[in-house]
């Protein structure tokens, strides 16, 4: 009776998964979730699966303004995914991202409303610049203060910076609304401070920018020293200390610099997407840059596939509540289930699932 | 002969043409909420009205719903052009800014933003807003709750002994109005509700409280349960939710002797023995004037406002169980009297500013960038009282009554 003590199923960690099993497992998780889709969409919406798959795949492909619209909006997200890296790498779970990335867009506006016009345009994009670099690297430098100097919890503490950070850009906007109802785009009659079109394209400038930054934070993290640092005080801040280390030093210079690539979110958001500012500038993406950091396992180049996934996704489920008139909880339930089966197979790449085998097969395990 | 064929051809010719323009019509509509929001609804349902009355077809017709007051109304508009639309409708005030970035980016493309303020300051030809003068229907909504208060107290059953908490020390009547934020649009609307309550009941005094949001339904009861715990008798209501009627309901459940006038939606399901009526938009008709300028290829005004005098406004079906004998009778009369312009919702003979009468007041359209405190766009400066009453919605379509007059104070 020996073989009823194993449970039916057991799930064991996998080492390192081959490729050839990856690509399978995620084949097989999009299918699954293409056909648990067409149930849903066939029964509780009463339409053809295969039409609201093309819509969906429309929300991004359609035509070339929405496709440059993802990329925007990938930007955004991917930005934000990679100012984590760094700090979720090292064990620091800055889930401040949002007020980051708000206090960099505010300050960002601040320069446009009180200097725009006043200063030459290239001074201006660098004050913007520099306001909002520091004004994130601020709202990332404080948590890390306090965790390195009193052990403070740093998931805490970043999330209530964000509200502080909210409640601060909600507070300038109401002052800056004046007496109207709302603030509308900022200095909409001189566009100060906007972004030119670059290449013809008016989104070219943040795209620019995050591509180049795909490849520095993965240069950065993988190669240089203080990324290996940081990896040494992410697995263990006693190991990284034997090894002479300052760890506190390391949890500052790290969360200045993550701090830092959210201002500068904050500053291409504003100067380059909104030109205006409101307490859903960021839209939560300081949130959902979390499970791209993670997902990714900080690799920058698989955070930019994740990102694109989201966005898809998302400019699809729009799309579909649009096209077909759905309300647009169940076109996020159609993306959701998607989602849903593509973070789960990422389960089964790293634990495998095994069934109670009959008894022969299993008296091995009878030692114990 | 031939010249009948030749004006026969032509007709046909027009009729066709005419026809064509109806099948390239094609409309996209950008709105805040979805159905699910009073507000909205009343707009979607007001475009396909519309839309029925000049027989267009579902898909000529692109909805984009909830889309916020940011970028997103912008991408919006673009993705509707992209789908071949030739008309774009948003629904929210603060569109408005990222409308206008389009309509200078596509002249050809004819852009509306409903209770916008500035389309007209704009120069552009293809820029437009409109609006309703639901201030006419406040009145009149006023007007049902000054005859439920009449016949309270005539009755006796409102009574200065019974409730000395319902009447202040000057011995007036104790109102309360909830309201969304403390723009023109709303003072406008309340003053309009207020002195029509007071041509019936002369001795009345209001209270305002804001909940700083146009759609919040724990925040708008939480408001009307503190204007009725001070005494109000009746509440009125310039914000989306079901909220203050829900409250009023609840409390006069509970013994106090209160009422409410509602907005957008009939609030009788949601307060059957409390709600007296609701003023509402008919935005159909704008829709449908729209809509056949475009197909007419006729030029729509830049600000378009009208009220009773075509129907544009209008109440939600009177309460009969508990609104006052004669109420009916007496809405017919004060509509009829706004549509042949013997009754003046402003009339400045009816109420006073500082204690003194108003003779005078200058309104200004300027429209500021209050950020930068510089001009966004420049408005000239009218007299609005003419003939000896303030003309709201003349100058543009968007309210601009923002005077605060005797007997009405707000809480913010």
């Amino acid at each position: 009776m020996a073989a009823s003590h194993e449970p039916l199923l057991r799930i064991v960690k996998r080492g390192e998964s081959p490729f050839k099993l990856k690509i399978f497992v995620r084949l097989i998780s999009v299918l699954l979730a293409l056909v648990v889709d067409a149930l849903f969409i066939y029964f509780v919406t009463g339409l053809n699966p295969f039409s609201v798959y093309t819509t969906m795949f429309q929300g991004t492909f359609s035509t070339a303004m929405r496709f440059s619209w993802a990329m925007r909006d990938l930007a955004s997200l991917l930005l934000i995914g990679i100012a984590l890296a760094p700090a979720f790498k090292m064990r620091f779970w800055n889930i401040g991202a949002e007020g980051q990335v708000l206090m960099g867009a505010l300050a960002t506006a601040a320069v446009m409303v009180y200097y725009g016009g006043k200063l030459p345009a290239p001074l201006l994009y660098t004050a913007m610049l520099v306001a909002a670099v520091f004004a994130g690297a601020l709202w990332g430098y404080v948590p890390a203060w306090f965790k390195s100097r009193l052990g403070t919890n740093e998931t805490l503490f970043t999330l209530m910076m964000n509200y502080v950070a909210i409640q601060i850009v909600a507070c300038c906007v109401n002052i800056w609304r004046g007496q109207a109802s709302g603030l509308g785009k900022l200095n909409m009659k001189t566009k100060a401070g906007w972004f030119p079109q670059f290449f013809g394209q008016r989104y070219n400038i943040n795209l620019l920018v995050v591509v180049l930054l795909v490849v520095l934070m993965y240069c950065y993290l993988r190669y240089s020293k203080q990324g290996y640092e940081i990896a040494v005080v992410g697995e263990s801040e006693n190991t990284a200390r034997y090894a002479g280390i300052n760890v506190g030093k390391v949890i500052i210079r790290t969360m200045i610099l993550s701090g830092a690539l959210c201002g500068l979110t904050g500053f291409l958001i504003v100067g380059g997407r909104d030109q205006t500012i409101s307490t859903g500038t960021a839209g939560g993406n300081g949130f959902t840059a979390i499970i791209v950091a993670w997902l990714a396992k900080f690799n920058t180049f698989y955070m930019a596939l994740i990102s694109f996934l989201l966005i898809f996704l998302e400019k699809g489920a729009g799309e579909i509540a649009s096209a077909y008139n759905l309300n647009d909880f169940a076109s996020d339930i159609i993306a959701g289930i998607i989602l849903f089966f593509i973070l789960g197979s990422e389960f089964f790449i790293n634990y495998k699932p095994i069934f109670r085998r009959s008894r022969h097969e299993t008296i091995t395990k009878e030692v114990g | 002969m031939k010249k009948f064929i030749a004006l026969a051809l032509a007709a046909m010719l027009c009729m066709l043409t005419c026809a064509a323009l109806a099948a390239d019509l094609k409309v996209g509509v950008i709105v805040v909420g979805d159905e699910t929001e009073g507000y909205t609804l009343s707009h979607m349902n007001g475009i396909k009205e519309a839309a029925a009355n000049v027989g267009l077809a579902d898909n000529q017709i692109v909805w984009k719903y909830k889309i916020p007051e940011d970028q997103t109304c912008y991408d919006a508009a673009l993705d509707c052009i992209g789908q071949g639309c030739n008309l774009i409708i948003s629904n929210s005030y603060g569109h408005q800014t990222y409308m206008v970035l389009a309509a200078e980016e596509y002249p050809d493309v004819t852009f509306v933003s409903m209770t916008g303020d500035f389309a007209a300051l704009t120069g552009l030809d293809n820029f437009k807003n409109a609006f309703t003068k639901i201030y006419e229907a406040r009145y009149v909504s006023g007007v049902v709750a000054g005859m439920k208060l009449a016949e309270l107290l005539e009755s006796g059953e409102l009574s200065a002994e019974k409730q000395p908490n319902s009447f202040d020390a000057d011995g007036n009547v104790k109102i309360g109005y909830v309201g969304a934020f403390d723009y023109a649009e709303v003072v406008s609307g309340y003053t309009a509700f207020f002195l029509g309550i007071r041509s019936v009941v002369p001795n009345v005094a209001m209270e305002v409280n804001y909940t700083n949001s146009w759609f919040d339904i724990d925040k708008e009861a939480a408001a009307a349960e503190a204007l009725i715990a001070k005494g109000c008798v009746i509440i009125g209501q310039h914000a989306d939710s079901t909220g203050a009627p829900a409250a009023t309901q609840k409390l006069q459940d509970a013994g106090t002797l209160c009422y409410c006038v509602g907005y957008n939606i009939d609030m009788i399901p949601t307060a059957p023995t409390a709600a007296l009526t609701s003023p509402t938009n008919v935005w159909s008709v704008f829709y449908t004037q729209l809509m056949n300028a475009m197909i007419n290829g006729e030029e729509i005004a830049a600000d378009w406002a009208e009220g009773y005098e075509t129907d544009a406004v209008k109440l939600t079906d009177l309460n009969t169980a508990i609104c006052a004998a004669g109420t009916a009778e007496k809405v017919a009369e004060v509509v009829a009297g706004i549509k042949d312009g013997s009754v003046k919702v402003f009339d400045a003979s009816a109420f006073t500013v500082g204690g003194q009468a108003l003779t005078s007041s200058e309104v200004d359209m300027t429209i500021m960038d209050w950020a930068t405190m510089t001009v966004a766009y420049e408005g000239a400066k009218y007299e609005a009282i003419v003939d000896g009453a303030f003309v709201e919605s003349d100058f543009r379509s968007a309210p601009y009554f923002a005077l605060r007059i005797d007997g009405i104070t707000e809480v913010k």
